[in-house]
């Protein structure tokens, strides 16, 4: 029921990307590769922390596990040891988390911040290059706007540490996405999760039909989208198995899926078209990593597990487009029941603050069915899994040895409406502290203005 | 609709519950009566005839008639109010041929009254319902002008009867909306609103409140404004550079007048300090600010003015040049200046959905945890979602709270109202009990397994 007005700007700004499940080469995309060159390379250096100790809090580890009266240690931006109150903690500056929770930090794998910005006015509109059904050739991060007052929120309110920034759903292939640490820069780059592969956002049902339709160009229909879709692969296919040294942007990064380098984020809602969209991939010789705003996955749980695909959901949005008239509660709790991979994720800027309690909503209709989710695999859904379908899960996702020490230390049980995070350490560094004024971002576009450094 | 229509036929029969009030006593429950104080551990709550007539500790409680239900390990509230929302005006909103919130090409706009257009059996309106919105204002947007025209106080019982009250309340945006539809800047939308205000004040004094003898027919639902006179009347001349259509003019007089709530949608600081003096020329506005995104600046003139406020409760992103100042802690730094002030707005406040209101009240609570955040007790967060907003609809003691006379609108939850994991049981408005079903239910059911070995599951219903 949100209104008119509102949901003209929610629904340009509901969309779907795809990047690929790569490791670090993978960053190195397309032809660029060739050249031994990574355009636009991640500059991002964690800022300097402490050792520290995280002792007597509930660690949830990300990976399922649960450690009542834990302690985690990280020291230079690492995870170090995560165990019981057994674990030594010499040379670490210890943290009294009687009370509290640990989690990894948050991850969210869909979210438009820096493209879409605040203030959202036309001169910031930079998430959809509205002009083509296809633009595989545009990047995400050369929209992204560093000094989104979005970021600091999300991590202040919502523990996130990484996300992935993709482009809107005006298009069946919006271009590529990027992924982020959500640490304050200057530039994007300054931003960029050193490692993460890109993905590739498409978009199936009534955006793109609906932007082009609308213009007496094709795709109009559904049926259009699918045409056009499969004539681009086609032709991608032929560039990806030919002379690659003509340099082509929009084919480097279709042949970048095709390579099983780029992965594909599919913005889509139906169940049937989402079997559509996978028989596409099955044609084409590509994979969908992960369907998004998958309001129907819950119809077909079974064909999503079999085909390891992830469905990317909100807890409760419904009702607002004909596409997600069958949205339900109960999705996220019915695709963990089939044994499908579950992913709670924002598309907004509001909702980027609250995942941890989109997911607690998600599994409490679920409970009310007999479905039971233990909290630990709930936390699952907000950060591993998230960061498996962006790639990134060898880097960051869950509390373990040697992984970037994203952390949050929450001042309740995460899944409590009542909770909020009072510490968020990124690669080990202390990036937010709600017991610290000062120890939180305030970016360009905030100085001066009213409401500099509040609470927020 | 047949279908909802059925269903919820078949429910009330399966519960034994007739769709008439039935007087019960819930007892051993948790009960938060909405009105700003603590819950009450081991209470009960007594319907007699539709309406509330207890509602405390055991013992005070009236001698049990009717039906007992055991509370034991539940919260029993008032229902919820959801403050300025589209319940009943759109089915899916990005579906134009179902969407009634507004009317861009209409040549009218303080006249458009959403009361015709209400569909009691939208699945937004059962969605809600299940969710323990039992009660709402209703709204169009303004699109045709700075007016968005008349909103309705609704209720979400399962019957035909939606309208509670029609014409409550008059809607206009000023600020960044108002500047838009008032031809481009403020100085526009603030010269429109002066000379309606102005020619509605004319045409009331000029019109001749003869009547006519057949009256359009209508309903009547107990408290509503009197029949509008002022429609009806043969007065034909008029100024020659008046703006407002007849109906327009003649919708603005209860404003003018006082007689109708004007809600002004206004976020910013400055745009708040210039409604606030609009009494100064219309000495009889009965004001009410939606939005006010900024309201915490200037939180103490608000409430030295008395004005109420719906607010959306965790807005906290410059997400335009009028609410720079937008934080989570606007609601309680309201809240402790004073002022009156509800959770709502034209967007919800609640991701459009009225039904989250509980995860925003609980939002606020959270606040209180954070050193620096202005958040709300528990009891003060329940109000701003029940008691507080029915209030400021003209339904003080009546609506949103469980007290001696208000209407017996009572949900039973099955934990902390305000927690994420808990959710209504049983639902009560009136007096009568109500059906939870809905398209949601109904494929949640449907699909709660994938099984097709035998038939498609389009014959599983």
């Amino acid at each position: 029921m949100t209104g008119r007005v509102f949901m003209g700007a929610a629904v340009i700004a509901l969309s779907a990307c795809s990047t690929t499940g790569g490791n670090e080469s993978a960053a190195s995309t397309g032809s660029a590769a060739d050249t031994g060159d990574v355009p636009y390379a991640s500059t991002y250096e964690p800022y300097p922390g402490v050792p520290t100790a995280l002792v007597g809090a509930t660690v949830y580890d990300g990976a399922g596990g649960r450690i009542d009266n834990g302690t985690v240690l990280f020291r230079d931006g690492e995870i170090v040891a995560v165990g019981g109150a057994d674990l030594s903690t010499d040379g670490y500056q210890r943290i009294d988390g009687a009370g509290k929770f640990v989690t990894p930090g948050v991850i969210d794998i869909h979210s438009h911040l820096g493209d879409y910005p605040s203030p959202s006015v036309d001169a910031h509109s930079d998430g959809n290059e509205a002009t083509s059904p296809m633009t595989p050739e545009v990047w995400a991060e050369h929209s992204v706007w560093p000094q989104d007052p979005g970021f600091s929120r999300a991590l202040a309110n919502g523990g996130v540490t990484s996300l992935q920034i993709l482009p809107g759903s005006a298009n069946l292939t919006g271009g590529r996405s990027v992924t982020l640490k959500n640490v304050a820069s200057r530039t994007v780059q300054g931003m960029k999760f050193p490692g993460a592969p890109y993905g590739m956002k498409m978009a199936c049902g009534e955006n793109p039909k609906r932007v082009y339709g609308g213009r007496g160009r094709a795709p109009s229909t559904r049926m259009g989208n699918f045409a056009v879709n499969r004539q681009m692969w086609l032709d991608a296919k032929a560039y990806a198995d030919g002379d690659r040294s003509k340099r082509n942007l929009a084919n480097e990064t279709l042949a970048g899926v095709l390579d099983g380098e780029i992965l594909i984020h599919n913005h889509c809602y139906r169940a049937d078209e989402m079997a559509l969209v996978m028989d596409m991939a099955k044609e084409m010789g590509y994979k969908v990593t992960a369907f998004h705003h998958a309001v129907e996955s819950y119809k077909i749980g079974d064909l999503l597990r079999e085909n390891d695909v992830c469905s990317a959901v909100w807890a409760d949005w419904y009702g607002f487009k004909m596409e997600s008239y069958d949205g339900i509660p109960e999705n996220g709790a019915l695709l963990q029941q089939a044994g499908a991979c579950v992913i709670i994720h924002s598309d907004d800027q509001d909702g980027i603050q609250r995942l941890n309690q989109e997911a607690a909503k998600a599994q409490a209709a679920g409970a009310r069915i007999g479905i039971a989710i233990p909290d630990e695999v709930v936390i699952g859904w907000i950060t591993l899994n998230a960061a498996k379908a962006m790639g990134i899960d060898e880097m960051t996702g869950s509390l373990q040895s040697g992984k970037m020490a994203d952390v949050v230390l929450w001042n309740g049980d995460p899944l409590s409406v009542y909770s909020r995070p009072e510490k968020v350490w990124i690669d080990g560094a202390l990036m937010y502290d709600a017991m610290d004024a000062k120890r939180r971002p305030v970016s360009d576009f905030e100085l001066g203005q009213p409401g500099e450094g509040d609470v927020k | 609709m047949i279908r909802s229509a059925l269903l919820a036929a078949t429910a009330l029969l399966a519960l034994g519950t007739p769709a008439a009030a039935q007087d019960f006593d819930i007892t051993g429950a948790t009960v938060a009566t909405g009105d700003g104080s603590d819950p009450i551990e081991g209470g009960t709550v007594s319907v007699r005839g539709g309406r509330v007539v207890y509602a405390g500790p055991a013992s005070g409680a009236p001698a049990a008639s009717g039906t007992a239900v055991d509370g034991t390990g539940k919260w029993v509230t008032p229902g919820l109010f959801a403050a300025v929302t589209s319940l009943g005006l759109a089915d899916v909103d990005a579906v134009d041929e179902s969407n009634d919130t507004a009317a861009r090409g209409s040549p009218f706009s303080a006249a458009l009254d959403v009361a015709p257009a209400l569909n009691p059996s939208s699945q937004h309106v059962l969605v809600s319902r299940a969710g323990g919105v039992t009660r709402a204002s209703v709204t169009g947007y303004p699109s045709s002008s700075i007016f968005a025209g008349q909103g309705a106080i609704v209720d979400l019982g399962d019957d035909p009867m939606m309208v509670v009250r029609p014409r409550a309340f008059q809607m206009v945006a000023l600020g960044e909306a108002g500047a838009r539809l008032g031809g481009g800047s403020r100085t526009g939308a603030h010269t429109l609103l002066r000379n309606a205000l102005r020619e509605a004040g004319q045409y009331g004094d000029d019109s001749q409140l003869v009547g006519r003898a057949v009256q359009p027919e209508r309903d009547r639902s107990g408290d509503d404004l009197p029949i509008d006179t002022r429609l009806l009347d043969n007065e034909t001349e008029r100024a020659s550079d008046t703006l407002l259509t007849r109906f327009d003019a003649a919708a603005l007089v209860p404003v003018v007048r006082g007689q109708q709530p004007l809600y002004v949608l206004v976020e910013r600081a400055a745009d708040i300090r210039q409604v606030l003096s609009l009494p100064r020329e219309f000495p009889n506005l009965r004001l009410v600010l939606v939005g006010a995104s900024e309201g915490w600046m200037v939180a103490d003139r608000i409430a030295q003015a008395g004005i109420p406020v719906i607010a959306r409760a965790l807005n906290d992103l410059p997400v335009s040049f009028e609410q720079l100042a937008a934080t989570q802690s606007n609601v309680g730094r309201m809240a402790r200046a004073g002022v009156q002030v509800a959770i709502g707005g034209l967007d919800g406040g609640t991701d459009g959905q009225p039904r989250t209101a509980t995860q925003y009240a609980g939002n606020l609570v959270a606040l209180s945890r954070v050193p620096g955040a202005d958040g709300l007790s528990w009891g003060q967060a329940f109000a701003a979602i029940s008691s507080v907003p029915a209030a400021i609809a003209g339904f003080e003691g009546r609506l949103g709270v469980l007290a001696n006379g208000a209407a017996g609108d009572v949900v039973m939850w099955d934990g902390d109202p305000l927690e994420l994991d808990s959710a209504p049981e049983r639902v009560f408005i009136d007096g009568v009990e109500q059906p939870l079903q809905n398209h949601q239910t109904r494929l949640r059911d449907r699909y709660r397994d994938l099984d097709e070995s035998d038939l498609p599951k389009a014959y599983d219903w």
